[in-house]
């Protein structure tokens, strides 16, 4: 019975001689005990480190972009009417990092799967569908007429409409569940990307050659005026999921003990999917499909992160998704010269990258 | 004082929890006992708000559960389902301070460190406070939760089978200190229990469910009968005496 009476002792208003001193020195106690966010300081320090490491990487790859082969010397009036135009690039890179990231992370959160991304709702299959169908019917001139910012917001509204029309009506209802909320993700992905597939085995090849660059994920393929709305409407999902992080935590405890602790646990899931819903959609209408950059990145940052807390994991996962998007980036550009098409190489480099962590670590 | 009138909860033609009609007053222990498919969980989790009722009220310290914010009553209650899997990857005491959040939101004050302190000692885990959960036996994992929800300081505690997957040693352990929460700490603990002998043992009352309602309800030792357990679990129950009180055998 020693454990019994241990616990006795520990136990707090218990009386007993020495006690009164015991509650005197208490909370000095609990509060050296305290831990936060992370399990012990070499944690947080090792964070602090990889944080700094790659805000560093970071403003050094957006240095590289402007001023790499940049034929002006820098500091001139020329060399900074080139890196203005090269700053497009940089600042789509941004938003697609900051979006893809933070959804990715939030929808692993909700859903309880650490090997997921947002795709399997068919934002891309429709994102797909959209342009293959606008090439079919309307030939070549098809792309030119989904350019354009009203139609940019159609696109991205469309998305969001198919995404909150699934969680509505399969987490809302009586017998609401994720599991078959995400198989029907699939199912309509599936059936929107068969279509879109078929529709492309009809077109000429120059059509198709068209097309071809819009299915995959490019910084080239947003255009200047898609800008400012898609930094506005990725800036305010992206302040609201942060605003939440708290709350963000304890959905990540499983609905049972989020309930017990008092969070509204269907609310809290369908708020975040709406946010999600929003950041994949701009992205995707921004740049094309990214299927792998949100998982790689969400699964490096929690590789490198070493908490469980959204408060530090989220800034993180956005910064390693601009590190990886502008290396990526300067990678196509300069050591392939094929401008622009940054998702295959994601897909090749973090791929191998992804395997060779989860094969060293042994975990997600 | 969990006042319960009139619930029920059906789950298709013939699975039907209730009317159950029970009061269980506060501080102590109450168990509740019965066969499998009992509606034991059903009521624990419904009571707990974790499941919706069809029919009927549940009031627990005043508050009606359907009525009440989940907010306010996770300052009243505190329930700990069965299973528990996450998975974040967490250390005990990062756990334990998650039963914080009704308090402050998420942002410890000293205070609420203080809590855990207090929770994590009284289940007897300091020193496995820094372990990540991954790396715990299942009774130690077991008691972390435990000590997550007495953390909470909530004045009714409902716990369902806390007691499952734990060796001998660690049930003995589980039940003497929620017998110490209740006696020492003034809680109400409600707890859905496998083992009669432990419920005769450690519980002030028995409620036994059969068939979806409460067929007896009352102070240990007047459940703890021959003909009542043999009742309630159709088997033959002989109840003899044991050092510390009446033993059921049934093998």
């Amino acid at each position: 019975m020693a454990r019994t009476t241990l616990a006795r002792a520990a136990r707090p208003g218990a009386t007993g001689p020495g006690d009164a001193a015991a509650r005197v020195a208490a909370p000095q106690g609990a509060v050296s005990r305290a831990v936060g966010a992370f399990a012990d300081r070499r944690a947080a320090r090792r964070y602090a480190a990889f944080l700094g490491a790659l805000a560093l990487a970071a403003i050094a790859l957006a240095w590289f972009t402007l001023a790499w082969d940049n034929p002006m010397e820098p500091g001139t009036r020329g060399f900074w009417l080139i890196a203005k135009l090269r700053a497009t690039s940089l600042v789509v890179m941004a938003i697609v990092a900051v979006s893809q990231a933070l959804a990715t992370v939030a929808f692993q959160t909700v859903t309880d799967n650490r090997i997921i991304t947002p795709s399997i709702l068919g934002f891309e299959s429709l994102y797909t569908a959209i342009q293959t169908t606008a090439v079919y019917l309307l030939g070549v001139s098809g792309v030119l007429v989904l350019q354009g910012t009203p139609q940019f917001l159609l696109q991205v509204a469309l998305m969001v409409g198919l995404a909150v029309a699934l969680y509505g009506t399969l987490l809302t209802g009586r017998r609401g569940n994720m599991q078959i909320m995400l198989l029907v993700g699939i199912v309509v992905g599936g059936g929107l990307g068969s279509v879109a597939s078929f529709m492309r085995r009809l077109l000429s090849p120059s059509e198709f050659d068209v097309l071809a660059a819009r299915m995959f994920g490019a910084v080239t393929n947003a255009q200047d005026e898609y800008i400012v709305p898609a930094i506005v409407l990725v800036a305010l999902a992206s302040a609201l999921l942060l605003a939440g992080t708290r709350r963000l935590n304890v959905l990540a405890q499983g609905r049972d003990t989020a309930v017990n602790l008092g969070v509204d646990h269907r609310r809290g899931v369908l708020a975040t999917l709406v946010l999600v819903s929003i950041l994949i959609a701009v992205s995707t209408a921004l740049v094309g499909p990214m299927t792998f950059f949100g998982f790689l990145v969400a699964a490096l940052t929690y590789q490198a992160a070493g908490t469980h807390d959204h408060r530090y994991v989220l800034p993180m996962a956005a910064l390693l998704g601009f590190v990886v998007l502008a290396g990526a980036y300067a990678v196509m550009n300069h050591v392939f010269s094929a401008q622009g098409v940054v998702s295959i190489i994601i897909e090749l480099v973090g791929g191998t990258a992804f395997l060779l962590v989860i094969l060293r670590k042994g975990r997600l | 004082m969990i006042r319960c009138q009139g619930v029920t909860k059906s789950y298709g033609e013939h699975a039907t929890i209730g009317p159950i009609d029970l009061e269980i007053p506060t501080g102590g222990v109450t168990a509740l006992v019965g066969p499998n498919g009992a509606g034991k969980s059903t009521l624990l989790t419904m009571i707990g708000r974790l499941l919706p009722l069809d029919a009927g009220t549940i009031e627990v310290c005043g508050h009606d559960v359907r009525a009440t914010p989940s907010r306010k009553l996770a300052h009243v209650l505190s329930i700990l389902r069965q299973e528990n899997h996450i998975s974040t990857r967490l250390t005990v005491r990062q756990l334990v301070g998650f039963g914080r959040f009704p308090h402050s939101q998420g942002r410890l004050t000293a205070r609420d460190q203080q809590a855990v302190s207090d929770a994590i000692d009284f289940l007897d885990l300091a020193a496995l406070e820094g372990r990540y959960l991954d790396e715990l036996s299942g009774g130690q994992r077991q008691r972390a939760y435990v000590a997550m929800v007495l953390a909470q300081e909530t004045e009714v505690l409902l716990l369902d089978e806390p007691l499952n997957n734990l060796d001998m040693q660690h049930s003995v352990a589980m039940m003497k200190q929620l017998d110490a929460a209740a006696r020492e700490l003034g809680r109400t603990v409600v707890i859905v229990l496998h083992d009669i002998n432990f419920a005769a043992r450690y519980a002030d009352r028995i409620c036994a469910m059969k068939d979806g309602r409460v067929v007896e309800y009352g102070p240990s030792a007047e459940i703890m009968r021959a003909d009542v357990l043999t009742r309630v679990f159709d088997t033959d129950v002989q109840v003899i005496d044991g050092p510390d009180g009446p033993l059921a055998v049934y093998y």
